[in-house]
């Protein structure tokens, strides 16, 4: 059901840990769902992401996603790292089972949400970027619901 | 390969198989034929019908060939409330009772049929108390299941149905899950109708039976040919019904001497999981119990990542996961047991069975206390747990 990238995401996650002291960190999802992401950022001076750690409770999917969003957004500037969407996760890892395009945006939710903390600690408005809903994963669900 | 998952289904045992061959193969005949070709596969469809019968200390002629659990689940439901609408249109069932019931007796609501839910204890046991205070003059069927397939909790059958015919109400139960694994015996319990399936004691898939006692209400389920004394037509499987009784003569013959084995390996991999992983809850009743079930939640992680990590350890096991079960809460039965959402999510069966031996059990366990603390390392939940404890 998963592509070999998921896969290797999922076997080998890239970035899982804390970052003592991190610019930002974001939490979005809920335990009730099943999906919850941490995302913690390092970035330097010039806003660039120096640095970008996860930990997520929740499926392959989720893991794998949140394991891809971090390596897309190391290195980039705070505004490139805003531009990172779900559909770019999922392609760079060739796609998702349907039932799983929530994880996706989970990921990209738990980096804005991470990209909001920054900003506020910092007193920096970052152009385009919505401050965090609660309970993304259930919003997103609204409509599956029976 | 190590295999774990016997709730969801089992590998045909050699006995069965080899005697369904010859029914797939030279001796095909329509067993409905007139000619003496087709005599040999109705004698041996009758042969299986009694084979059936002995299991559950039933009459051969109250046990009627079905595709499986799920067609006797819904005829017993349906055909039930069919035939006695005279009587009235309600049904008691229990919160965990497999899909097969359930979503049968919600088609039933939608077209006026009144449903009880009995609620299970933290064990997942239905109390007969409350299932006779749900009794009405217009209730008409009973329906609890013998053992549930995943948490393996054995209901008290012989108390319920005792109150059902007190109280002059069908009782059915679905055993798909406890034929061959635990004694039944339909007289003893009062039982009116039981459902089970040939593929969970290594006969063949796409078979089952429901037995109907003598003298029971229930409407046709399939119209068609004279099969099945007209209740349910349809050419028989023959081949499937032989591996069936096979099988079902099988599971009987070894019920006593196999079972206390699995159980006691069963009890050895609950005791070891719990004294050697952190942060464990066993489900389901630690006696009352099927033999070959085992299932914990571990705390702080979800299910399916667990699933595949044990997979590419070469070891087939389930979950009652949202993400495993296809929709967005975990199993109805964990959440029955009164387990909060977070907790069923990392949620894990492990279904042993004969085969299954002391070294795999091992090797699970192994696997386990290396899967499960990476999965809580990547856990933001469980980060938060450490600073709490801090």
């Amino acid at each position: 059901m998963y592509t070999e990238q998921v896969m290797d995401h999922f076997m080998h996650p890239r970035n899982v840990g804390e970052i003592e002291g991190a610019s930002g960190v974001g939490t979005v999802g809920n335990a009730k769902c099943g999906d919850i992401m941490r995302i913690y950022l390092d970035i330097d001076d010039d806003q660039i992401v120096r640095d970008a750690k996860f930990k997520t409770f929740g499926c392959g999917a989720a893991i794998a996603t949140s394991s891809m969003a971090t390596e897309m957004i190391i290195g980039k500037t705070v505004k490139e790292a805003l531009a990172v969407t779900n559909k770019a996760v999922m392609e760079a890892l060739g796609g998702l089972p349907p039932v799983k395009v929530h994880c996706s945006l989970l990921a990209e939710q738990a980096v804005h949400a991470a990209l909001w903390d920054y900003a506020q600690k910092n007193g920096i408005v970052i152009e385009g970027l919505e401050p965090p809903v609660d309970d993304v994963d259930e919003l997103e669900h609204e409509d599956e619901e029976e | 390969m190590i295999y774990m998952d016997n709730a969801a289904t089992t590998g045909l045992s050699e006995r069965a198989f080899e005697a369904m061959r010859p029914y797939m193969m030279e001796n095909f005949a329509n067993a409905a034929g007139t000619y003496s070709f087709a005599a040999k596969s109705s004698a041996a469809m009758e042969r299986a019908r009694g084979q059936i019968a002995k299991v559950i200390g039933a009459k051969a002629n109250e046990i009627f060939f079905t595709s499986g659990g799920t067609e006797s689940d819904n005829w017993a439901l349906k055909g039930v409330v069919e035939a006695n609408a005279a009587k009235g249109r309600h049904i008691i069932i229990s919160a965990i009772e497999h899909h097969a019931i359930l979503h049968s007796a919600d088609a039933l609501k939608k077209q006026g049929c009144e449903v009880t839910v009995m609620p299970v204890d933290a064990d997942g046991l239905v109390d007969p108390k409350t299932v006779e205070a749900a009794i009405r003059p217009d209730t008409v069927l009973i329906s609890i299941m013998a053992a549930n397939n995943e948490i393996g909790t054995v209901q008290p059958l012989e108390e319920i149905g005792e109150i059902a015919h007190r109280h002059g109400v069908i009782f059915h139960t679905d055993a798909v899950q406890a034929f061959g694994h635990i004694p039944l015996d339909v007289d003893k319990m009062h039982i009116d109708l039981l459902s089970a399936s040939a593929h969970k004691f290594h006969g063949p898939k796409g078979v089952g039976i429901l037995y109907i006692r003598r003298g029971t209400k229930i409407a046709v389920f399939m119209d068609g040919g004279a099969q099945e004394k007209r209740r349910r037509a349809g050419t028989s499987n023959v081949p499937g019904i032989v591996g069936m009784g096979e099988a079902a003569q099988a599971a009987m013959e070894e019920m006593e001497t196999a079972m206390p084995a699995v159980a006691a390996l069963r009890d050895y991999m609950i005791a070891r999981i719990e004294k050697e992983i952190p942060f464990v809850k066993v489900n389901g009743h630690r006696e009352k119990r099927l033999p070959g079930n085992v299932n914990v939640c571990f705390r702080f992680i979800e299910g399916e990542g667990m699933l595949m990590l044990l997979d590419a350890a070469g070891i087939c096991a389930s979950s009652g996961s949202a993400c495993t079960s296809g929709s967005l809460d975990p199993s109805h039965v964990l959440l029955a047991i009164g387990l909060p959402h977070e907790i069923a999510h990392g949620s894990l069966r492990l279904s042993i069975g004969e085969n299954t031996t002391r070294e795999q059990a091992d090797e699970v366990i192994e696997q386990l206390k290396v899967i499960i603390p990476r999965l809580r390392s990547m856990s933001p939940l469980y980060e938060d747990f450490v600073r709490t404890q801090a």
